[in-house]
């Protein structure tokens, strides 16, 4: 778990989450934005984790300003982004990769939620997977949706 | 010198996924069947002609929730065949970690997994908004032991300072205050999960299990004892295989161990206690005589209760240890390699966990076995599901799948999850 830090600078605290598993495929996604947003953003906290709610819950009580990055199944082509706004509303859990003891990113928003401390601001990208085999590569189609992602965060983060 | 680094951050995610089938005909289960998925056997094959010093950290990856009592079964298996001994502040560092792990997964089995079961709700989410302080209290539970892995392994999971020998790097003691101050504040949270799990509403039943744990010299045990059953069984790690066997069921890609001697047994918190009650901390074994757990508790429902006492103990003994540390003058022990067999056993949070390697002469893996806890308890499971549920066919198939799920939930197999993905199939014989 890396941090890209400047926690101390004063402002709103605004964390970029990038969740998966490098050693699955397209759940590598959210970890493959982390990696190409250190390029574009120094000055933001970017975080790696691999899901499991508690952890994810940990680092969003703590932010006031959250996107997230992680890899879905909707059953759309892979490397298809959709962007949620979860202060709206809950995230389909359905289409969110449950983490160990099937409790992941969806169920850690309704946590945060539920407990009141879920950021005033929290945009989710979430990136269509094709295949999640162990010691699998990332799909040509989602490695290319990740430059996307990465770019779209440094225009919502940076406002340009 | 050309240094290569390689980073893996997971292998594998634990994952659980679970189908239960349970046949009844004339009112009788005649069978429960639990099928999991469990990946320990594709670790062992894995673990063949590595060095014996990468088994800590390959066999970390089973699991993502106690990676700690895989490594911990590791390297006192290899110190075990290199004819090592670990003791002293070492040997306290090592309880210390475990200790983390300990409170950490227990703290989310009863908090996120299992407390709903009783109060009614259908996960944590639901708990957290009419609970929001308790689900914050096991929250906050949980970091501190996320904390002592964090310092003593390096990192929150999979640490990354834990050798065969000893530690990379051993705390100086100062670091270790900041740590106590927070387990101060744990164990109170500790002892208020004892008392808040103690009032739910318990079913009334009880188990006649061959309850099998390791005994500690006097210590509540975690890394090191001899394997003792309620039935006299009293062996030394190197005598499990003869004592225990492991078969494979058609149902499930997980084997089942059963004693040779008797078939079922059980091990894990309910087990621990029974055979090692007397070891806990005074304030662990006063919360439970407060508790009304008594010397032995046989009602697996009760287990949550034990695990809250066993979280007790864990940030108690913790605190002992950190009072008591003194640094190391080296942070581990030599190691020479050898050809042998080594054997041990530790007790993660869900059961008893062995591990037995075999090294060349170079002191590569010729062979390895692993018996996960969840393979150990899976009959007892079973059994635990085909004599409670006789009593619950008339109950709608949805009350009924969600009695099963909390009987297969009372045992925290590493396939909790699986109890959200669980796919039931009753078949009433017409």
């Amino acid at each position: 778990m890396s941090t890209g830090a400047d926690s101390a600078r004063e402002g709103p605290r605004i964390i970029v989450l990038c969740i998966g598993n490098p050693q699955r495929g397209d759940d590598a996604a959210g970890r493959a934005v982390a990696r190409a947003l250190r390029a574009l953003l120094v000055d933001v906290e970017i975080i790696e984790e691999e899901g499991e709610a508690t952890r994810v819950l940990a680092r969003l009580e703590v932010a006031d300003v959250a996107y997230i990055v992680d890899a879905c199944v909707f059953g759309a082509k892979p490397g298809d982004i959709r962007r949620f706004d979860a202060s709206t509303g809950p995230l389909p859990r359905a289409a969110f990769g449950a983490s160990t003891h099937g409790i992941g990113l969806a169920e850690a928003l309704e946590l945060a939620r539920a407990l009141g401390v879920l950021p005033s601001r929290c945009v989710i990208y979430a990136i269509e997977g094709g295949t999640f085999d162990i010691g699998a590569p990332m799909s040509p189609a989602v490695a290319a949706a990740v430059a996307v992602v990465a770019d779209r965060l440094r225009v919502d983060i940076l406002g340009e | 010198m050309i240094v290569r680094t390689i980073k893996v951050d997971q292998l594998a995610r634990v994952e659980g996924e679970g189908a239960l089938k349970v046949v009844a005909r004339d009112g009788v289960v005649q069978s429960a069947e639990l099928n999991i998925f469990e990946p320990p056997r594709f670790f062992e094959a894995l673990l063949r002609d590595r060095m014996y010093s990468e088994a800590p950290d390959i066999a970390a990856r089973i699991c993502g929730i106690c990676p700690v009592a895989y490594q911990m079964s590791a390297i006192h298996a290899m110190e075990d065949a290199l004819g090592v001994v670990v003791d002293g502040p070492l040997r306290d560092l090592r309880r210390l970690l475990y200790c983390g792990e300990w409170i950490e997964s227990h703290t989310l089995h009863i908090y996120m997994l299992h407390a709903p079961d009783f109060l009614g709700y259908a996960g944590a989410i639901e708990m957290a908004r009419d609970h929001a302080d308790i689900v914050r209290r096991g929250l906050d539970l949980k970091k501190a032991g996320n904390a002592i892995i964090a310092l003593l392994g390096g990192r929150e999971i999979h640490p990354i300072n834990v050798r065969v020998g000893g530690f990379y790097r051993a705390p100086r003691r100062r670091e270790l205050q900041p740590l106590a101050e927070e387990l101060k504040r744990a164990r109170d949270g500790a002892l208020a999960t004892v008392r808040w799990t103690s009032g739910f509403d318990f079913p009334d039943v009880a188990r006649d299990y061959e309850f099998v744990a390791l005994r500690g010299d006097g210590e509540y045990p975690l890394n090191q004892g001899r394997i003792v059953s309620s039935r006299g069984l009293d062996i030394a790690a190197a005598e499990y295989d003869e004592h225990f066997e492991e078969s494979h069921v058609e149902h499930s890609t997980a084997l089942h161990a059963h004693l040779k001697a008797r078939g079922a047994y059980l091990t894990g918190p309910l087990a621990r206690y029974a055979l090692n009650a007397a070891s806990l901390s005074p304030l662990a074994r006063e919360a439970a005589r407060e508790a009304g757990l008594g010397p032995v508790c046989a009602n697996p429902f009760r287990s949550i209760i034990v695990r809250a006492v066993e979280v007790l103990y864990a940030c108690d003994e913790a605190l002992r240890i950190i009072d008591q540390y003194e640094q190391p003058d080296r942070p581990a022990v030599d190691l020479e390699p050898r050809a042998g067999v080594g054997f041990a056993a530790t007790e993660a949070p869900r059961g008893m966990l062995y591990h037995r390697y075999q090294l060349h002469a170079d002191g590569k893996i010729a062979d390895a076995r692993i018996v996960p806890p969840t393979s150990q308890n899976q009959p007892s499971i079973e059994e635990d599901l085909k004599i409670f549920a006789t009593a619950w066919l008339d109950l709608p198939d949805d009350a009924l799948r969600h009695r099963c799920e909390q009987t297969i939930r009372n045992h925290d197999p590493c396939i909790s999850c699986a109890t959200h993905f669980l796919r039931l199939d009753v078949d009433r014989g017409g």
